[in-house]
């Protein structure tokens, strides 16, 4: 066993973890913060995606014992003072129908928007390359992201 | 799906980490940055005893220009990410080879992630670092109790999975020489972007005098059982002017001597069609680049 300490949406976790427990289920099952989801397993579809250390990643590619002293941002922690203008978008824009990827679509677009503020469709698409949905046919998806991008540049909102 | 029950080891430094390795060697796996192992792990295709973490040795991670007398060249530490190499201004002006190739690895969550040492230690037979690595003429530095060596890119790569690294090393710099002459271009085929090659061709050429090719060099992944370079068409290629005919007349040495794989993705004929027209279109490509 290992003893972790992992800052989770700010909040510090310390815990004695396996170290074969993946980072996904240290999340879900230690931290109790079951928005950040358990899809395909083999790192194909992006419902596991946060923010690990400010990078995009999926966390059922990653071992808990990895994220020692990582700061980490699940889809939790973007609404902490209420909704972010990406899940707004979401909501606005109809991105989502079982809801199932959208924790991680939304972080894949947070951070797409971080470096890139006014993104073409092209590039949206490309960003979501690793993100699978298979509900909405990606296009509402795609409109959500372009309306928060639209809506972040009006407001002057800073992403993350 | 969970991995099997394995003892994690986290160094602080190399030495630590070959002193480790060499307690363990032939229990333990290298994790670097994890996208191709743990998947593994999961699959329990991988079962190793120990698995000892790169991640906590720090200068492992760079990419910088070097001088050698007259010759320059670029140096990468193992844990240098696909997306630190997208992203790296110094490789887009230089040797924008590495780049393109990184951009086509995975998707964003991966490219952040997978490292450049930890591709070539883990010899995909369809990784796309490899096709380029060979094209350049890379050399590879190992570590191990003895000291290090420098590995030639061209004989790295011994088999599925399997390199010249022997289990007491661990992979710690790709150094690639650079040329002001130097065109490249890498394409692969594949079913959908983040897949792997079914058949990934790297090309880097340099023209002589009156449209000829002086120099050529053309790695190739995903056709076999490891990626390579196409010896023998380079050799037909060379001090040739590199127009449609002669591409296509010298095609078929792009995998001879190669024992082409089949599989539900893309039989053995079909691979070596792809690696036939996926050749002319990177020379192309490279030629305009």
């Amino acid at each position: 066993m290992h003893r972790i300490k992992v800052t989770i949406n700010g909040k510090e976790y310390e815990q004695e973890v396996e170290p074969r427990l993946l980072l996904v289920h240290f999340i879900r099952e230690k931290a109790r913060l079951t928005g950040t989801h358990v899809g395909c397993d083999t790192g194909n579809c992006g419902a596991c995606t946060i923010l690990f250390n400010g990078k995009l990643i999926k966390s059922c590619l990653t071992l808990a014992v990895q994220a020692n002293h990582a700061q980490i941002t699940t889809i939790e922690g973007l609404a902490a003072n209420g909704l972010h203008p990406v899940q707004d978008a979401f909501l606005e824009k109809f991105g989502l129908q079982c809801g199932y990827c959208t924790p991680g679509m939304i972080l894949n677009a947070c951070y797409l928007l971080q470096s890139n503020p006014q993104p073409s469709e092209a590039e949206i698409r490309e960003a979501l390359e690793g993100n699978l949905c298979m509900c909405t046919g990606y296009q509402h998806i795609i409109d959500a992201i372009r309306y928060a991008a639209e809506r972040m540049k009006q407001s002057g909102t800073v992403q993350l | 799906m969970i991995p099997p029950q394995f003892e994690y080891f986290r160094p602080a430094s190399l030495p630590e980490a070959l002193a480790l390795l060499s307690t363990y060697a032939d229990d333990a796996k290298v994790l670097a940055g994890g996208q191709s192992l743990i998947s593994l792990l999961k699959l329990r295709l991988a079962n190793p005893k120990y698995l000892i973490d790169l991640g906590g040795i720090g200068g492992l991670n760079y990419i910088r220009k070097e001088t050698d007398g007259q010759a320059e060249r670029i140096a990468m530490g193992a844990m240098t990410t696909y997306a630190e190499i997208k992203g790296s201004s110094l490789l887009q002006s230089r040797c924008p080879l590495l780049p393109q190739t990184a951009s086509v690895v995975g998707d964003v969550q991966v490219r952040n992630l997978g490292t450049l040492g930890g591709s070539l230690a883990h010899a995909d037979p369809a990784g796309d670092m490899p096709a380029a690595i060979l094209a350049l003429g890379a050399e590879l530095k190992a570590v191990g109790p003895k000291g290090e060596r420098w590995i030639k890119a061209e004989d790295f790569f011994l088999g599925f999975y399997a390199t010249a690294l022997s289990p007491h090393e661990i992979l710690t710099e790709i150094r690639v020489p650079l040329s002001a002459k130097r065109k490249s271009a890498y394409i692969k085929a594949a079913r959908r972007p983040s897949d792997f090659a079914l058949v990934g061709i790297a090309v880097c050429l340099e023209a002589g005098q009156g449209g000829t090719c002086e120099r050529i060099a053309v790695g190739v992944t995903g056709v076999t059982d490891k990626p390579y370079r196409a010896k023998s068409l380079e050799a037909k290629l060379k001090g040739k002017k590199l127009d449609r005919e002669t591409i296509e007349a010298a095609a078929p040495a792009v995998t001879e001597g190669v024992d082409v794989i089949g599989n539900i993705h893309a039989s053995a004929d079909f691979r070596s069609h792809l690696a036939r027209v996926y050749l002319y279109r990177t020379i192309q490509a490279a030629s305009q680049s």
